[in-house]
Order: structure tokens, then sequence, then C-alpha cells
């Protein structure tokens, strides 16, 4: 039985003074992630702008592998689970026999830079006209805490227990700068979805993404650097300070490429 | 006179607990609860009148589970 | 009548595909299939029909697109061969998890590995027994001739989407170079896109307000949904091996032994069995063109007929098990095969009946 406090109930909770409400393009039914995971953000900023673009009943979607790969079970649109990288694969031939659709894919790092690094570049490539939303966390969560093709240089995971060492284990993959340089592609931005003007931020460049897909731009690549308390080992609230002071540094926010132009930014290194 | 104020309402069966939510709001209004939810969560609680409807904490919430409302009520 | 063409096997796949009504080809180059889609780039579908055509970056691409195009409702298909199709295989295994349907060509050529580009009957295992991981079955037919490349084609499709599975058509390098006339039916128009979703009701294209959201995928964590889907599946092979075996029998009536062969193989028995009865020798053919279904109490009848059987295959033996299982151990049944690309000559074939079973 949970306690009602005293606060609970006042006059203004009334449906006419409802501001924010979660969006009914969620399913009602909980999350499948981990206490404090961005990817619930990550799916509500894409729904919210589905919803508000009024697309839901011309908008395809496909979930990877992973741990979004339930994510079919809570975005209440049409979605297709595709195998292990290849969503973008999917995509394209969706994209290409539903040409007034929108369609995108939505992939974690494993997904989309490890496994599936070939049906991402070529996707991207051709300039397919779909919206990649890449969840960035530096580890494999679903598995269990595994080294990534993002994790930085000394993060501890459990494929690399005493850090990467990148001499024997190789370098991060900065994925969303090498697409970047690609001509197929028209837009790439890389937010997070931790702070609320973050979070704005995120939902900003989602629509930003859907409406130059309408207008058959090209590819658009929104990365989302995200958390993984469970995979770092920290509490959520710790994880999203780790993320800021140690992923944000490699993995900089901020637009890459806009209007089929590449942004001029310092290249950031990796620190050991 | 008139001001803006503000309301959230949690589900807290839905809440797991994370804190996200307390680090995004400007004015404390929320904090955890001692009890747990069903699923063995604390949750997160409103715990004074001072929230001003802004909806940080409804953004960042990763779960969705906070409803925010925001009315002009009359002053004395 | 349909229209009276000389094309290449490869080619009246593809030309095929076309009428059939196709929405899109997904593929990958590979000999000895390259024509397929080399024949479909230079026809310009999209012109023709609004097919779509794309060269993938990989045979792994390409059967996910295939995947992702059969999720949405619309008629698909790829083409390669053996080690592309091995490439595939996770691919093939996901569309029947995930019952979509679809048509797969596997122009086969010799292996294992990267073998030879010459014809070869050595995938008949992975087609017909599964291939990827996971209990599923695809229907696969076997044409003999450029006339049921075409018209398998059709075929394929029709009952990729009865039965909602991956259909593969199992061919090799001889019939899909070679070229024979072939009479091509008419045009079928592509499905409009009202159609589609129409015929699809559980295809992912678009969530209206009226319906549930679909989900297209092979994934159930719970092992008794898993199992449930997995039972579905199998009523579904059960109801295949029911209604949709297709066989031929030549000159069996009189037949004291008997040929079994599919594709390839079978058109080389055809002619041993005129050079053996020239001899006195009355043999027959059995032909299975769906090789699953596998024609099992067809070939058993005319099987326990005969005083023994040459099943005759470009393979060190795969489709003899299945016919021992079927005619059972009463008649002696022996294999005869060439393979890493050499077709075996009418001569061989008669010599090997006479060693391996009239004299053996």
């Amino acid at each position: 039985m949970i306690m009602e406090d005293k606060f609970s109930k006042t006059d203004i909770q009334k449906p006419e003074n409802i501001v924010y409400k979660r969006t009914d393009l969620l399913v009602d039914r909980p999350l499948s992630y981990c206490p404090g995971c961005g990817h619930g953000t990550a799916h509500r900023m894409l729904m919210e702008v589905i919803e508000e673009m009024d697309i839901m009943e011309k908008t395809i979607g496909v979930s990877p592998v992973g741990c979004s790969v339930l994510a079919y079970d809570f975005l209440n649109i049409d979605m297709l689970g595709a195998a292990h990288g290849r969503a973008p694969a999917l995509a394209t031939a969706i994209k290409r026999m539903w040409p007034d659709h929108f369609v995108f894919t939505y992939q974690g790092d494993g997904d989309l830079a490890a496994i599936g690094t070939g049906e991402t570049i070529h996707a991207c490539n051709r300039g397919e006209n779909i919206t990649i939303i890449f969840i960035n966390n530096g580890i494999y969560g679903m598995t269990g805490g595994q080294m990534a093709p993002t994790t930085l240089p000394g993060m501890r995971s459990s494929t690399s227990p005493y850090g990467r060492d990148v001499p024997t284990m190789g370098h991060p993959l900065k994925i969303t700068e090498l697409v970047a340089q690609l001509p197929g592609v028209y837009y790439v931005t890389r937010q997070s979805v931790h702070t609320p003007s973050n979070v704005r931020k995120t939902k900003k460049a989602i629509r930003k993404a859907f409406e130059l897909q309408k207008e058959n731009k090209g590819l658009c690549f929104i990365e989302i650097v995200s958390n993984c308390n469970s995979g770092w080992k920290m509490t959520p609230v710790q994880s999203n300070k780790w993320m800021e002071e140690n992923m944000f540094p490699f993995y900089q926010l901020g637009d890459i490429k806009l209007d089929g132009k590449l942004v001029e930014r310092k290249e950031t290194v990796e620190k050991e | 006179m008139a001001k803006i104020k503000g309301d959230i309402v949690i589900n807290t069966e839905r809440c797991k607990g994370c804190e996200v939510c307390i680090a995004a709001c400007p004015f404390t209004v929320i904090q955890m609860s001692k009890e747990v939810n069903s699923k063995g969560y604390h949750f997160a609680m409103k715990v004074n009148d001072e929230c001003t409807g802004c909806t940080n904490c409804a953004l960042v919430c990763p779960d969705g589970v906070i409803t925010v409302y925001r009315a002009k009520v009359a002053t004395e | 009548m349909g229209e009276l063409r000389l094309m290449k096997g490869n080619e009246a796949v593809a030309e095929a595909a076309v009428r059939a009504g196709c929405d899109g080809y997904f593929g990958y180059p590979i000999t000895p299939q390259s024509e397929v889609m080399e024949y479909l780039m230079a026809e310009k579908p999209f012109e023709r029909t609004g097919m779509v055509v794309l060269q993938a970056e990989s045979e792994v691409a390409a059967i996910n697109m295939i995947y992702g195009g059969a999720g949405t409702g619309k008629m698909v298909m790829t083409s390669s061969s053996s080690p592309g199709i091995s490439l595939m295989q996770e691919g093939i295994s996901y569309l029947a998890g995930a019952e979509l349907p679809a048509l797969i060509v596997n122009i086969v050529r010799g292996g294992p590995g990267l073998g030879t580009i010459q014809p070869s009957q050595a995938d008949y295992f992975q087609a017909v027994k599964g291939g990827g991981h996971g209990d599923y079955k695809m229907l696969v037919l076997a044409p003999a001739s450029v006339q049921e490349m075409c018209d398998h084609v059709k075929l394929g499709f029709d009952k990729a989407f009865q039965y909602r599975t991956p259909v593969m058509i199992l061919s090799d390098g001889a019939i899909g170079q070679m070229m024979e006339k072939v009479v091509l039916f008419d045009q079928i128009p592509r499905r409009t896109d009202a159609e589609v979703v129409a015929q699809c009701p559980w295809a992912s294209n678009g969530r209206p307000k009226t319906r549930n959201h679909n989900i297209i995928t092979s994934l159930d964590l719970d092992p008794a949904g898993q199992e449930r889907v997995n039972l579905k599946l199998q009523a579904k092979y059960k109801m295949m091996e029911q209604n949709e075996v297709l066989y031929e029998e030549i000159s069996c009536d009189d037949a004291e032994y008997l040929f079994v062969a599919f594709g390839l193989s079978a058109r080389i028995c055809q002619k041993a069995i005129d050079l053996a009865r020239a001899k006195g020798i009355k043999v027959g053919l059995f032909r299975p063109i769906t090789l699953f279904p596998f024609p099992a109490t067809e070939v058993s009848n005319v099987g326990n007929r005969v005083k023994g059987i040459l099943v005759v295959e470009m393979n060190a033996g795969q489709m003899i098990e299945d016919v021992k299982l079927s005619v059972g151990c009463k008649v002696k049944i022996e294999h005869f095969g060439r393979f890493g690309g050499i077709i075996p000559s009418p001569d061989e074939v008669v010599r090997a009946l006479e060693q391996k079973i009239i004299g053996g």
C-alpha cells in the first residue's frame, strides 16, 4: 500500500491544466530498461515528435538487437525487429518501397558500430532517406556490460576488466564523425537526454531529422550519448555525472553536419 | 493578483527510483519515499508546494511517470 | 497464350519476377547467377511496373532488405549462389521465425568453401533441412528447365504469401546459364499500397488509428510463447506436406528399375532412360519438384514396385537420405553422384545403374 503524502492532491490537478504528460504513442506498460536509463527518455522524445507531426499512420520503425530489442513493445507504432546490426538494411528496403512513409532505425552502439558497421555505412553512403537514432552508452548493456566499439580507453567492462587497453583492444570508434564524411548523409548531430535542456535539444534534433526526411534530403543521423548505470556500475545520477566528465570530452555534443556541410569543430582526442 | 502555480502527479507504481528528476528540479520539490512500491523501488514524491510546472522533472524521467500541471491561481 | 522467348534460366527468373508483380529485388553479384540482377537493371522494371531493384553491399544486407520489405507486406525476392546463400542463412531463419513471405533463388555452384563456379546440387541439405538455426523449413522448388525457372517464380510467390513463409528455388549453374525457349506468363499488375495493406493485415506498414500497432519479430523471450511459435510453424509445414507436394513420373509404368533425381540430374536421367531402354533395361524416372515437402508417399509407391533405385545427384549423396526414409529397406537403393562442378553424362548414369543396381 502506497502512502499518500499531504501534497498529493491539489486543485491544479485538472485535465485542462496538464502541461506535460507521457504521450499515448508510448504503450501503457512499464519499460524494460534499468532505472535511470536514457533509452526511456529517447523513446519518449521520438514518440512525441511523431505525435506532434501527426505521422503515426505513415511511420515505420526498426528496432535493433541490444537493450532496446523490445523497443517495439513500447513504441505504439508499426515496428520491425531486425537481426543484430541489420536495421539499416531493413530500413533501406522499407523506405524504397514506401517512399512517402517515415522510416527510422533505433540502434545501440554494438548493433550500429560493431556488427552492423557495414549496413550503417552503406545505408548512409547511399543517402537513404531514413533517420538513424543511435544510442551510444559505450557498452553492451543487454548481454551484461561487455566492451563496445565505443568503450573509452581505460574504461572497464566485463570483457575489459582492467580497462580498455588500446594497444590490444583497439581505439573507440567515432562512427558518427565517420558517417558525417559521407555525401549521402545530410544532417548529423550528437545529443544527450540527461538534463532538461539536453532533452529539449534532442527532441528538436529528432524533429529536424523527420522534417528533412519529408524533403528527401538524405540520411539524418542522431547520436544520443547515454548512460548505462548498470553496466558502468554506478547509480543513475552518478552515471550521468560520469558521462559528462568522461564521455562528453571524447564524444563532443553538438551538430556535426548541417545542411549537408560539415560543421567546424575541435577534434577531440583520447585520454588515457 | 494571480500567479502561476505548478503541480506534478507521479505514477509511483511505475517509478523506478532513479532520482534523475530530483537533480532536474530547480525548487527541490521532489524527494524519494521511505516506502517502496510493489516492484520494491523507493519512488519519487512531491514534498512541498514550490512547483512551478516547469516540466523539467517530467522531461528527464526515463519512465515518463510524471504528469505536470500548471494554472493561474488567485493570490490574496 | 504467353510470349515465347529464348532466354537464359537466370534471365527467365528475372523476367518472371517482373511479370509476377514483384515489388522489390535486392541482391549481390555472385557467379553463376549475376544475370538475374543484370537483366533487371537493364530492363528497368522501376519504369515498367514500379518494381524496386537494388544492389546491396552484401548478401547479409540483401537478405535483411528482403526481411524489411517482406515485413511491410511487399512481394520481395533475392537471388544468389551457394556461398552467398550460406551468408543469408541467419536472415532466412529470421524470415521463417517472423513468418514472412519471400522468394530466395539459389543457383547452386560447387562447394564447400569458395568451391567452384560450376553447377552442383550440393546445397540440398542446406535448402531442405533448414540451413540456419532453429526448427524451420522452407518450401523448396527444384526446376529442371528454363520454363520451370520462370513458372516457379510465380508459384513461389503464391506459396510464400499463402503460407507466410520463405520459399526457395533450388536450381544450379547449368539451368541458370543455359538458354531454352520459354513461354512467359502475362504481366500481373503489382498490388497497390492499399491492396498490400488490405491483403497483409499483419504487416508493419504504418499504423492506422483503427488498429493496434503491428510488430514483426522472431523473438519471444517467454519459452511457452516461443514453443507456441514453433508449434504453429510445424503445423504449417504439416499443411505443406499434405497439400503442396509436386513431382513428375517418367516411364514409370513398366519400369523394373528407377532413377530418382531432381533438377538438372533429372534431365540427364531422361537421356539415360533412352540409352538404357535401347539396351533393354526398363528404367523410369521419379523427379521430385518440391524438395520440401518431399514426395515421400509418391516415391515410395513407385519405388516399392521396382527391383532397385539409383538416386542420381550432383553431390555426395544428400536427397538419397530422404528417398531411403520414404521407400524403406525392401528395395535396393544406391547413389550415383559427381560433384565439385562436374555434370555426369547419361552414359555414366547407365553404367552406374548396371554396376550398382542391376549387377550389384
